[in-house]
């Protein structure tokens, strides 16, 4: 195969050969190559398919803007990475590497077969195509889209990679080190202010890289870019990052980088990340994106071998890669004259430029005559040939407005240029407003949103001399803003190339316009006849012309399509460019990892679970854990062989007959303490605190101010004017940031504070009819006997020698203590406890016994059996609310006529028929099972069990009107089947509340 | 993601630190039981959802914990002032921005 | 209440540290807690009783000789941390009004020293802790990745990362992860 590599030009290291393979072909390139720029310079043009047609496709640019030339790229097992731009990925020893989108070879791709169906693929076929019969959608239609849909193949393998993250604050952050971004970073630097630069390439010099010839300072361009990287590089105020993208500019100068670490490197180094991604704060923001050159839009403007000439330029003098040995210039900018200098002079034979335009420089002319090369003014270009490979360019004179006689020349790369489009995307997603320079056809940035200064290419300017002094005007505006003052940066610059141009829509053509394949967004495979269509069809809006076409919803984002589209569409429309529209750009710029967004978030640290100090014992002894809220809590302890129903029935038997132990740790916990301690209380919960005495607790019952039920759990009294407070589990950060919201914004007046104790305690529960018996012998401190200390009491005291309050309480209807003791001892308490109730055979449940216990005594679960729209009512427990009370949090809510009305959802108890069926929480409840769908649903199971003391199933209910349905039958429609049931109250088991009395 | 200076630290702090709290200068009635039912309805339920400046609160909430109130302009998402919770709402003809 | 030597006591960190380049991340020895509530009016009173000046700036902190250290949370909330006396019998001699809430067992630290250090805690912490914002001596209530934490700069390249104890290994977890990559 012929090398395309040209000897002494480009900057790659042609002694450092490097080895890679595409589609199973090995080929070579040089240290320092691109995939694009190394398969170009072994002849390879071919690179990927088009997505709708199929077509052939080659690199159109040589950079990140790159719609075409996407590969998947691999190294080992969950490395692989599809849709990767080639023109981006370097190459490394033994890079492998596969073309997309084609089946069954990238030369032989039978999906070509679309481009022969090109009328079936136009805009909107889609919405109209796949419209009925309906029942189509499921079986035809939407396997066909997913499959015919997206690029390139998700990798499947879990990524062995990890992405690091990192916050950075700086003073200055300059985007793109071209020659307006390095201007910009010499004169904020000199201030001694925090600089950092960041550009998305492999090093930094943008559009100086692809122009050696440019003189600065006395200095070559290349010369003068190592020199200045040089000085940056040693200031300590300077950070510089390559490979860094800044992928988005958010609120308040946050702007986000995706640094690329290892994707270049042959071998992985231990422990690197992959990615980096910096969320970088700064004070001002220098933007020196640049500018993106726009395709010229004619029929088979697609084919492999036709490109920017821009990338031609950097092909040529930054990789030393001759894209081609006998390219035609198609321009309608100044700028392409020079890439058909700088390749002739590499020993291209430059078919001719063609250039749309009548009148050019003079000087440009003369250079084309001096190196024989002809030039075509005032043509238009209306056809290419050659299916793999452009082998010729049709070319046609323009004279007032009439296409003239065709001629046809041979090439074998066809390079064109439509003029250049400022890069603003990052400006854009600023919400900073864009102007429209007409005589241009550009969009220019205008009204700023944030702190930033944009430089160069960005705004419209164009060569090196005008670019280097606008980004030191952008540099010092920058510090300036900072109150900095700093000296002038001067550049002297020789041989610059400046130029203008002008832009087009389609370009002129002798021919059907109709049966042009005129591409705009070559990704999304979208035509200009696309454009016309859509408007045809009564799209008015660039937005609307977008999503009917999928004009720039590529993983390009339009970079190169955006103008061109709009230019179609508003000479379609009949109107200015602005009064169409532009498409919003959104962040990332560029494709970005999902790694990189994770970050740290993933595998354990993806969501955080909270463990108890009884946790590490519960997992030695076999316990099966949930989650509830961020916690994970022992569930059932199963002994060997035993099904989980087995398990809780044993649980709550041996709890009921003798003693069970349970790890109560991640219920919420609050010390309210302060003067106004009781006043508080009064005012947060709905019961009386007042003549409740220091050593005694009481249940608490908390509202929203609507009067919704919001939160419960048992108070104790420490002191007058201490309480300890426990919550929900997964309440107990909402109650505080409600009690703080109150004390603070209503109350400021209190003096009452408010602290955490949720982790300060492990709380161990202890319950059955052998609680005390098991637990007096080793308190010490307090009298915990049935007179002594009586249901409802609380002390501090010490148990086994550990300090502790000890509450006399219980959520189960039997005999109950709930020991606190400082979180570190609370495996330690545990143990002993379990040791000493051996004679008791004590039983460690978990929260699923919890469960059954509780609903057996009617106890409601908040989040469970009410759901944020049940009043104390509705839920059976209005005695918990102190009627005497002037006002609480959610008391005038309670007299509300919603809130009195008498149909409302109440809870009330549910037993079965058949007392062996245990309902299905959640289950809908109506009251004929016989009348016609859709039925009337009246209510919802909310907890539902088997109870082992009772030999029967038992469930809660929230059922309209329930209250006034007692003994009634209602009935649970299910798949196959209906079950009865009859309304009872909530309690269960022991009503009377005989067995707290144990002596 | 937002900077927001918070008033009782006098510091710019990121977003992460702070939690919205509602619409502000809403103050629960001394005497609810006073209020007929859609006095207290408009109470609960009813708010300003107002396009430009809203007056809001704000906790610094992973921070000095303290609840404070904010004009903010729901247009352009920015903070034009912070202050402390009481403290009257400013004048919102000046269209000062936060520190 | 405290009694943080008993023998039987579990740490929540109990046996971790790594070493990366740049850094070391260490379980902060047992230490008394006490979270101070007060009217910052009664802070004389009250720094008399706890021998040591309650910060009354945002962001700062104070400590004696002796290891008592005293971080600003609020404008009436400070967090005392003291490996040696137990601050909650001090402040129960202050006729002050004030709340003194003892949280040794809630919290637990982790100390991050090195060249890496400030950039392994900047890993998740979105606060800025350069020298300029965030010198020796600063504290914060801030955030780390998705828990709350307090963040005191002890050193030029010292930090104490404090959590509560059941949030302790995610703070490690993600602080090991950013050590990996502190050099950058």
């Amino acid at each position: 195969m012929t090398s395309f590599r040209v000897k002494d030009r480009g900057r790659v290291k042609a002694d450092r050969p490097v080895r890679f393979s595409f589609d199973g072909v090995a080929y070579e390139g040089c240290e320092g190559d691109t995939v694009a720029s190394a398969l170009l310079a072994n002849g390879v043009h071919l690179m990927g398919r088009g997505f709708k047609y199929h077509r052939p496709r080659g690199p159109v640019t040589a950079g990140s803007e790159e719609p075409n030339a996407l590969i998947g790229t691999s190294r080992g097992v969950g490395r692989f990475e599809p849709n990767t731009r080639a023109t981006v990925q370097e190459i490394y020893q033994g890079l492998t590497t596969e073309s997309q989108n084609k089946w069954p070879s990238l030369k032989f791709d039978v999906g070509a077969i679309n481009d022969r169906l090109y009328m079936l693929f136009s805009a909107g076929f889609y919405y109209k195509t796949f419209m009925w019969p309906r029942s189509f959608w499921d079986k035809v239609y939407e396997p066909f889209i997913r499959r015919a849909a997206g690029l390139g193949k998700a990798p499947v393998d879990v990524d062995p990679d990890h992405y690091a993250s990192r916050y950075l604050y700086c003073d200055v952050l300059i985007v793109g080190a071209g020659p307006s971004g390095l201007a910009a970073a010499l004169a904020a630097a000199q201030t001694g202010v925090n600089v950092v630069v960041v550009d998305e390439h492999a090093e930094m010099g943008g559009s100086l890289l692809s122009e050696p010839s440019v003189g600065i300072n006395g200095k070559a361009a290349w010369d003068w870019l190592e020199a200045t990287l040089d000085e940056l590089g040693r200031l300590p105020n300077v950070r510089l990052m390559t490979r860094t993208t800044a992928i988005g500019y958010y609120h308040q100068n946050m702007i986000a980088l995706c640094q690329k670490l290892t994707d270049h490197l042959a071998e992985l180094p231990t422990d690197a990340p992959r990615e980096r991604m910096w969320r970088v704060r700064a004070k001002q923001v220098v933007l020196g994106q640049g500018a993106i050159e726009r395709p010229l839009v004619f029929d088979g403007n697609d084919r492999p071998g036709v490109m920017l000439a821009s990338a031609a330029q950097t092909y040529l003098n930054r990789y030393g890669v001759k894209v081609g040995n006998r390219p035609v210039i198609l321009t309608s900018h100044d700028s392409a004259w020079y890439a058909a200098f700088d390749l002739a002079d590499a020993g291209a034979k430059v078919g001719a430029i063609v250039d749309t335009r009548n009148d050019i420089q003079a000087a440009l002319m003369q250079q084309a005559k001096a190196r024989g090369i002809e030039t075509l003014t005032g043509h238009t270009a209306t056809a290419t040939s050659g299916r793999l490979r452009v082998k010729s360019v049709r070319v046609n004179p323009v004279r007032g407005g009439r296409v003239g006689k065709a001629r046809t020349i041979d090439c074998d790369a066809l390079l064109m240029s439509g003029g250049w489009t400022p890069s603003l995307h990052l400006f854009s997603h600023t919400k900073g407003s864009l102007h429209w320079d007409a005589e241009e056809n550009v969009y220019l940035p205008g009204q700023q949103t944030e702190e930033c200064h944009i430089a160069g290419a960005g705004r419209g300017l164009w060569g090196i001399a005008a670019v280097l002094e606008d980004g030191v005007k952008a540099g010092t505006a920058a510090v300036r803003a900072l109150g900095h003052s700093c000296d002038a940066v001067r550049f002297d610059v020789s041989d610059d190339r400046t130029g203008n141009g002008v832009t087009h829509k389609e370009l002129a053509t002798d021919r059907s316009p109709g049966r042009a394949k005129a591409f705009i967004d070559f990704q999304n495979d979208v035509t200009a006849k696309d454009i016309r269509l859509a408007v045809r069809e009564g799209m008015r809006s660039i937005e609307h012309v977008k999503r009917y076409t999928t004009n720039g919803m590529a993983t390009d984002q339009g970079k190169m399509s955006n103008m061109n589209g709009l230019m179609i569409a508003s000479d379609a429309l009949q109107k200015e460019a602005p009064q169409v529209g532009l498409t919003t750009f959104r962040p990332p710029y560029t494709p970005t990892t999902f790694g990189t967004f994770a970050g740290y978030h993933k595998g354990s640290h993806f969501e955080l679970t909270r463990k108890t100090p009884i946790d590490s014992w519960a997992e030695e002894h076999g316990a099966a854990f949930e989650p509830v809220a961020l916690w994970r809590r022992a569930w059932y302890f199963p002994k060997a062989g035993e099904t989980m129903h087995m398990a809780v029935s044993r649980e709550c038997k041996a709890t009921r007959e003798s003693i069970g132990i349970f790890d109560a740790s991640t219920l919420g916990k609050i010390e309210v303490s302060g003067p106004d301690a009781v006043e508080f209380m009064n005012r947060m919960y709905t019961n009386p605190w007042t003549k409740l005495a220091p050593g005694r607790c009481r249940y608490g019952l908390l509202l929203g101010e609507d009067g919704f039920i919001r939160d419960d759990g048992v108070i104790g009294r420490m002191r007058d004017d201490l309480f300890h407070v426990t919550t929900t589990t997964g309440g107990a950060a909402r109650v505080l940031n409600m009690m703080e919201d109150y004390l603070q914004t209503e109350w400021p007046d209190l003096k009452v504070w408010l602290t955490s104790t949720t982790e300060e305690w492990a709380t161990i529960a202890l319950n059955g009819p052998n609680a005390r018996k098991l637990l007096a012998p080793l308190v010490e401190g307090v009298d915990i006997s049935a007179d002594a200390f009586p249901h409802m009491s609380v002390a501090e005291c010490t148990v086994a020698g550990f300090s502790s309050r000890l509450f006399r309480i219980s959520f189960t209807g039997e005999l109950g203590f709930e020991v606190n003791v400082p979180a570190r001892h609370g495996r330690a308490l545990w143990k002993k406890l379990m040791q000493a109730g051996r004679q008791y055979d004590i039983c460690p449940y978990g929260t699923e016994t919890m469960h059954v216990l509780r609903a057996e005594k009617g106890y409601i679960i908040i989040g469970q059996d009410t759901d944020g729209t049940v009043t104390p009512q509705d839920a059976g427990i209005g005695w918990a609310i102190g009627k005497a009370k002037p006002d609480f949090v959610g008391k005038r809510s309670l007299s509300r006529p919603d809130i009195v009305a008498r149909d409302r959802k109440h809870l009330v108890g549910l037993l079965t028929d058949d007392p062996k069926i245990v309902l299905e929480e959640g289950a809908q409840i109506v009251t004929d099972p016989n009348q016609p769908l859709p039925m009337k649903m009246i209510g919802h199971v909310t907890s539902s069990y088997w109870s082992e003391a009772l030999g029967r199933s038992i469930a809660m209910a929230l059922v309209a009107g329930g209250h006034e349905k007692m003994d009634q039958t209602l009935y649970i429609p299910m798949p196959g089947h209906t079950v009865a049931a009859k309304v009872t109250g909530t309690v269960f088991y022991d009503p009377a509340g005989e067995r707290l009395k144990v002596e | 993601m937002l900077l927001i200076h918070c008033p009782y630290c006098d510091d710019t702090l990121p977003e992460l630190e702070f939690a919205y709290a509602g619409e502000a200068h809403i103050a629960r009635p001394s005497d609810p039981s006073e209020l007929s039912d859609e006095e207290w309805r408009d109470f609960l339920f009813i708010r300003s959802n107002a396009r430009g400046v809203h007056a809001e609160r704000w906790r610094h909430i992973h921070g000095c914990a303290r609840y404070f109130n904010a004009l903010r302009d729901t247009v352009s998402d920015k903070f034009l002032r912070t202050y402390k919770a009481g403290e009257p709402r400013p004048d919102t003809s000046v269209q000062e921005a936060v520190k | 209440m405290a009694d943080i030597a008993h023998p039987t006591r579990l740490e929540s960190l109990a046996g971790r540290a790594i070493g990366a380049t740049g850094v070391m991340l260490t379980p902060a020895p047992a230490a008394h807690r006490v979270v101070l509530r007060a009217d910052p009016r009664e802070a004389e009173a009250l720094s008399k009783a706890l021998g040591l000046e309650l910060p009354a700036a945002p962001k700062t902190s104070a400590r004696t000789d002796t290891g008592r250290l005293i971080a600003w949370l609020g404008p009436d909330e400070w967090l005392i941390i003291d490996e040696n006396g137990d601050p909650a019998a001090d402040l129960a001699k202050a006729a002050a009004l004030h709340s003194a809430v003892d949280i040794s067992h809630r919290n637990t630290a982790i100390l991050v020293t090195g060249k890496g250090a400030r950039a392994t805690v900047q890993g998740g912490c979105p606060q800025n802790l350069s020298e300029r914002a965030f010198p020796v001596g600063s504290a914060s209530r801030t955030v780390l990745g998705k828990i709350e934490v307090v963040i005191l700069r002890t050193g030029a390249e010292e930090f104490r990362v404090e959590c509560w104890r059941s949030f302790a290994d995610y703070a490690f977890g993600v602080l090991s992860e950013a050590a990996k990559d502190c050099l950058a």
